[in-house]
């Protein structure tokens, strides 16, 4: 178990040099008249900075690998991200104050995701092939193709047309005052969890047909045990296994969602800060939230992996 | 009745591959045939959006401002006048473009990257999966919502940076086809008499992976349409006026949406019933050419 995790672990470290690559190269893409851009595109920044400095302060005059191993050297020994080019305030510090805001709606979000996809998977695999069955199926799989940016739209429209309600826009924090933000983020949480849910549902499904064919699910019904009792402790238990990889498979999917769900329902969190960062074309944050974002996901699929052990001990780390 | 009508069906059946799989499309997979009418449907409203369009996508009539749907508008107008009917049919051009591009694009650099890293295989494979692994990461909308913040918005810088994406995290799926090929005996036996590795790669291999490229290809098309206008709804996509289905939703058409409440149900009906049917449609696809992908997405 212990050399697995070692081995686990080192295999992050490729993987992790590839995607801080990707970021550096890709923001590094900017052409050279971006600056000027930046320089049109900003009223403030034509009076702070003049070209030269704007230059400076994104490293642009230093070869391409120093530019690099700098900015990399900085992250991993100091934790230090740039500063914002306009607010002036370190990256780390804006980072920090919002990552735990998106976790909070993904965690939510995933949350719904399993309350909808768990009992219809199940129970379609009971049942299958009845009109329940298919109508449960139908209905996750068109969850998946109703894009969450309309269904947001459509409860901010259609509840203040019909009944003068619309969702509160005004974030307060979860140390503040709990029961507000719950009841701010809930909807959010349940639109993006619903669209998540059909592939977990599928999958639900498919491992439910596979256990209850079992010879241990025989004999659980031999004995003589409540359906409720076969179902809940024999199998689904069992099915849900390869569901907790599906988790991490599903959290680049969950938190690109959550960036849209944050623009709709303004709730400030790293898809905010990204959105309000490419408008003003700061990048110091952009390259901050993106390197954040792919470690995170990075993370999460590391504890899946390792969680599996746990899970299922059938599973033996080689 | 029926030993006039049996040899008649066996002959419609015999007379082409494409016709026979057409028929078990329909019988064994009727969703899945329903899905790919209405992709075909969307492909020529796509087509002929200049033909069917009463109106011009950007054509405003001040005196129409904000019409409920009516037998002249029947999606209705918006905050210009602009016919919302036309602007969803310009919208479908749109997305059959982008669409068809970018899962062009995504697919020719799945099937060249899965291939050759399948084929192969060794250092190029290891290092190449690790950077697969990292590309796949990153979540789809924060690296599109990246790269337009560096190259711009626009229909091409789109098209370019949604086929690399997908087409990157794709090579996965052409990989692991390749490499269950790979060992078949037809293939060493190519190798031993001398065939060239390209000889191989085109003759003996892209064939027997030509299944899950086209099911790559039209599930690709609905995760672009999906992933093109969420970008545009976020104002990071087509920049307006162009009537993108994504773009129609957000914008200053937003604020009139509570005067309007139809200009925020057609795009959205449009794109779930496209992305719905294209989904559909390949599934079936999939559970007809190979039973053993089932549920591999």
């Amino acid at each position: 178990m212990q050399a697995y995790i070692v081995r686990r672990l080192l295999a992050l470290i490729p993987t992790m040099f590839f995607a801080s690559l990707i970021v550096f190269v890709t923001v590094r893409l900017i052409p050279g008249d971006i600056i000027d851009m930046m320089l049109s595109q900003n009223d403030i920044a034509a009076d702070k900075f003049s070209r030269d400095q704007l230059v400076a302060a994104l490293g642009l005059d230093k070869p391409l690998w120093t530019q690099y191993v700098h900015w990399i050297g900085n992250i991993l020994l100091a934790g230090d991200f740039g500063r914002s080019l306009w607010q002036n305030t370190p990256v780390s510090e804006l980072l920090l104050a919002r990552l735990p805001v998106t976790f909070q709606l993904g965690a939510m979000a995933l949350i719904v995701a399993l309350l909808v996809a768990i009992p219809i998977g199940a129970y379609s695999a009971m049942r299958q092939d009845t009109a329940g069955d298919y109508l449960g199926r139908s209905f996750s799989i068109l969850m998946l193709a109703v894009p969450g940016f309309w269904m947001g739209t459509m409860v901010m429209v259609f509840p203040s047309i019909w009944w003068g309600w619309s969702p509160d826009v005004k974030f307060v924090a979860f140390s503040q005052a709990p029961l507000n933000n719950l009841k701010q983020m809930i909807i959010p949480a349940i639109i993006l969890g619903t669209s998540l849910s059909a592939v977990t549902m599928r999958l639900t499904r498919t491992m439910m047909l596979e256990v209850l064919r079992q010879d241990y699910i025989r004999t659980a019904w031999a004995k003589g045990l409540p359906e409720k009792l076969v179902v809940a402790r024999h199998a689904l238990k069992n099915a849900l296994i390869p569901v907790v990889t599906l988790i991490g498979l599903q959290a680049p999917l969950l938190i690109g969602g959550a960036v849209i769900m944050e623009q709709i329902f303004v709730i400030p969190g790293m898809g905010l800060l990204l959105l309000d960062a490419v408008t003003q074309r700061d990048y110091p944050i952009i390259t901050g939230v993106f390197l954040i974002v792919g470690v995170a996901v990075m993370l999460i699929n590391l504890l899946v992996d390792l969680s599996y052990g746990f899970l299922d001990p059938k599973v033996r780390y080689r | 009745m029926a030993t006039i009508a049996e040899p008649h069906a066996r002959r419609w059946r015999a007379s082409s591959p494409t016709l026979k799989f057409i028929g078990r499309l329909i019988r064994e997979k009727p969703l899945g045939a329903i899905g790919g009418v209405v992709f075909l449907l969307f492909l020529l409203c796509g087509i002929f959006a200049d033909v069917l369009a009463p109106y011009g996508a950007n054509q405003i009539s001040p005196i129409n401002r904000l019409k409920p749907p009516s037998l002249k508008f029947p999606f209705g107008t918006d905050n210009l006048g602009r016919d919302m009917l036309s602007r969803c049919l310009y919208g479908a051009q749109l997305s059959v473009i982008i669409g068809f591009c970018a899962a062009g694009l995504a697919t020719l650099i799945s099937v060249a990257l899965g291939i050759l890293t399948g084929y192969l295989g060794g250092k190029f494979d290891l290092i190449t999966q690790r950077f697969v692994d990292a590309w796949q990461s990153f979540p789809d909308l924060i690296i599109l919502i990246v790269v337009v913040s560096v190259v711009g918005p626009g229909m091409p810088q789109i098209i370019v940076t949604l086929g690399l994406l997908l087409g990157i995290a794709g090579s996965r799926i052409i990989r692991s086809a390749v490499v269950s090929v790979r060992e078949n005996m037809y293939v060493h036996a190519a190798q031993s008499i001398g065939a060239s590795t390209p000889r191989i790669l085109w003759h003996h291999i892209l064939p027997n992976v030509l299944a899950p490229i086209i099911v790559l290809f039209t599930t690709r098309v609905g995760v672009v349409i999906l992933a093109e206008s969420g970008l545009s709804f976020l104002g990071l996509g087509v920049p307006p006026p162009a009537p993108t289905w994504g773009g129609m939703l957000s914008g200053s058409g937003r604020t009139f949406m509570f005067q309007g409440p139809w200009l925020a149900l057609a795009p959205g009906l449009c794109l779930t019933i496209v992305v719905y049917a294209t989904n559909m449609f390949g599934d079936a696809l999939r559970d007809l050419f190979d039973p053993r992908l089932r549920g591999s997405r």
